[in-house]
Parts: C-alpha cells; structure tokens; sequence
C-alpha cells in the first residue's frame, strides 16, 4: 500500500519534471537573441520539410473529407427538403473543427514523428553533444528552426485544407448530386462569418501548431538515445499530440463558440 | 549551397497559403459584401420577434437590402426594437415603408421583409419604422386551431 502511495507520488513528480523540462527547452529555445539570418534560412529549410511535403496529404485528405461531407450532408437535408443549407454545413464544419483538427492529426503524424526521429538520431549519433563541443547551441541551432517551422506551416496547411475541402463539398454536391449552385455558395457566405469562423479556426490551428510541434521537438530532444528510445519517442509523440489537439480543441470551442 | 528549388516551394506554399486565406474570406465567408458597403441604420419596433437572430436578411420584394446587427427589449413600449443596417444603394425607402418578419420555408430561418409605401419622404439613419407585423408563432396558431376546433362542436 505505501509502496503503491511511493509510486503515485514518484510518477506525479516525474510528470511536473517533464513538463518543467519542456517549458525550459521551449523558452531557451525560442527566447533569447538568436542570429536572424542564419535561422531564418534554416527555418526555411524545415518548413520545406514539414509544410510542402505534408501538402499532397494535406489536399488529398481535404478532398475527401470535403467529398464526404457533401454525400453525408445531402443525404441527410434531402430528407427535410433543404439541400440548399448543404454550402452552410460543409463550409461551417470544415472552418469551425475539422479543417484545424484534422489538419493538426495529420500534421502531427506526418511531420511531428518525422521531427522526432530526426531529433532523436542527432541525440543517438551524439551530433547535438558535437554541436555544444564547437560551441554551438543545439537549441538555438536545431530546435528553434523546427518550432517555427511547424507554428507557421500549420495554420497554412489548414487554410488549405479547408478551401480543398469546400471544394470537394461544391463538387460532389453542386457537380453530382445537382444541388443548385447559386443557393450553395450564397448560404454558405451567408451563414460562415470571416471573423466568428475563419479566423477563429485559423486560432486554433496556430494553437495546435505550438502544441504538436513543442511536444515533437521535446519527444525528439529528451529521449532516451537508443534505437528502442527513439521508436517509443516517436509513438509518444503522435499519442500526445493527438490527445493534446483533442483536448485544446473542446475547450477553445468552449470558449469560441460556447455562449452562442 | 543553397537550393534554389527548395527556396521557390517554400515561397509558393506560403502563397498558396495566401490565395486559399483569400478564397475563404471572398468566396467561403463572403467578407466583401458584408464589409464594403457604406450602411444606414433604422430600428423597427415589433411586439415579438421570437427566432430573429441577428445577421438575418433584412429584405426588400425578395432582394437582400441588409442584415440585422442587433435585437433588444424597449421597456417603455414594451416591444422588440430590431435594429437594421440598411446598404446605403438602396436609400429610397419612404417613411411609411412597413416590416414584417417572415419565414424562408416552412420551417426555415427568419428574415425581416419591407414593403414600402406611397410616402414621398424617405427613412434615413436612425429612423424607427412603428408599422410592423410581428411573427407569426406556429405554437399559437396551433393552439388557436386546436381551440376553434373544439368550440364548433
């Protein structure tokens, strides 16, 4: 029984450990005066690497997704005679959760593991210990870039997203399912609002751009240095992630859309 | 040492960012037509105004003159006052224009309608229009049926 109280404690405390851990990576990575040039090229290399090669997932699912919408949501209106409303509910879902949401999943699957990984092989190989030897900061140097990477990749992923989806939901609604395409588009402008909903959902994809990425790049950073290390970081990573945008999502809609 | 490659997909993802921010503010959310326009605001007073919301359709013979921006409760008069901002094209409502709210469908959302009169003087910004015709509650013209029915027996 004492043993079991030991336990909770001990596992509580390695909690607040890590998560004191990762703030501090997250401050001194970002705080603090860096080169601008230098990082800014290397910011550009990495958002390469997260943003433009998670853009043929990023539309495809959009697509789909938006596709989907379309069938679901007309089958459904037909029944009540008002497939007009089908723009206003693919347009609004997309903007308001699942173009930020699935986006940040995505995000965190395709290039959140590819960060950690990458982080977490530097570690194994003892290039971050090299980094400090020659008196470089690794933080600063490997850390910082790839944060800034990921908080400006995701928000515009998810713009993408969203547009491709609303799209998707024009063609399979307007195109097949012969929808009119004047009461489509006109509902939807006039139900979606800039600032409530497209806006609101760019918030909360920056949101979880800082979430998915911060948990990649501290998973990568504070692994254990084996190969086993690495595989579990990487796992951790996309459980946490996921959960984390879950999570923030329910209460950013709280607070964004809960009084209306 | 620096790829040119890499340096023209970055800055076309980051463009295409753009254009698809553009594409959800005209196309998607419609901000041009809600914000450019100059508008002038009238209140209308009604007795009830039950499922107006704010940002319903304020029209005229079908065409969409403007939106409601705000619904609150007069105390002295003891009515509804809808207030209306009214796109500044269509300023030649005359001042014994009535509102009525109607409804788009059976079951669809509420709108305001206004029908204008013979009046040669026009409403300008802050007018109130007291000539309305409040909406049409399907509770009571239920039970107003249910009760008609019953008393012809």
């Amino acid at each position: 029984m004492i043993e079991r109280i030991r336990g909770l404690g001990r596992s509580t405390l390695v909690q607040v450990g890590d998560l004191g851990r990762a703030s501090l990576l997250l401050f001194q990575a970002i705080a603090g005066r860096s080169q601008v040039g230098v990082h800014w090229r290397l910011t550009i290399d990495q958002i390469y690497a997260v943003g433009v090669l998670s853009l043929s997932i990023i539309i495809v699912s959009g697509l789909f997704i938006g596709m989907v919408l379309g069938l679901q949501g007309y089958t459904i209106l037909a029944d009540y005679g008002s497939e007009q409303a089908l723009g206003q509910m693919v347009a609004l879902s997309l903007t308001r959760e699942l173009g930020p949401v699935v986006t940040a999943l995505l995000f965190a699957g395709r290039a959140g593991s590819a960060l950690t990984a990458e982080i977490g092989l530097m570690k194994a190989t003892e290039q971050l210990a090299s980094l400090e030897m020659i008196g470089v900061d690794p933080l600063r140097r490997v850390v910082a870039p790839r944060f800034w990477a990921g908080v400006i990749s995701l928000p515009i992923l998810s713009l993408i997203f969203v547009s491709v989806g609303c799209l998707g939901g024009a063609l399979v609604g307007v195109s097949w399912l012969g929808v009119d395409a004047g009461s489509f588009w006109a509902n939807m402008q006039a139900s979606v609002d800039f600032w409530n909903d497209v806006f609101n959902g760019i918030i909360k994809s920056v949101v979880f751009a800082v979430v998915v990425t911060w948990i990649a790049v501290y998973q990568g950073y504070d692994l254990v240095p084996t190969s086993e290390g690495i595989a579990r970081a990487t796992t951790r990573t996309v459980v946490y992630a996921s959960l984390a945008v879950l999570c923030f999502d329910f209460f950013l809609t709280a607070v964004m859309f809960g009084e209306v | 040492m620096y790829s040119r490659r890499l340096e023209l997909s970055v800055g076309a993802f980051v463009v295409l960012g753009a254009i698809c921010l553009a594409f959800l503010a005209l196309e998607v959310s419609g901000l041009t037509q809600a914000g450019r326009q100059d508008t002038y605001r009238i209140t209308a007073r009604f007795d009830n105004v039950a499922g107006l919301t704010t940002r319903a359709k304020v029209s005229a013979a079908g065409v969409t003159v403007g939106r409601v921006v705000g619904i609150r409760y007069d105390a002295q008069t003891a009515g509804a006052m809808v207030e209306m901002d009214i796109q500044s094209d269509f300023d030649a409502f005359s001042l014994d224009t009535t509102a009525s709210i109607l409804t788009a469908g059976l079951l669809g959302e509420k709108y305001i309608g206004l029908s204008i009169g013979g009046d040669p003087d026009v409403l300008v910004d802050g007018d109130v229009i007291f000539d309305t015709q409040s909406a049409v509650v399907l509770e009571e013209l239920i039970g107003r049926f249910l009760m008609n029915s019953g008393s012809d027996k």
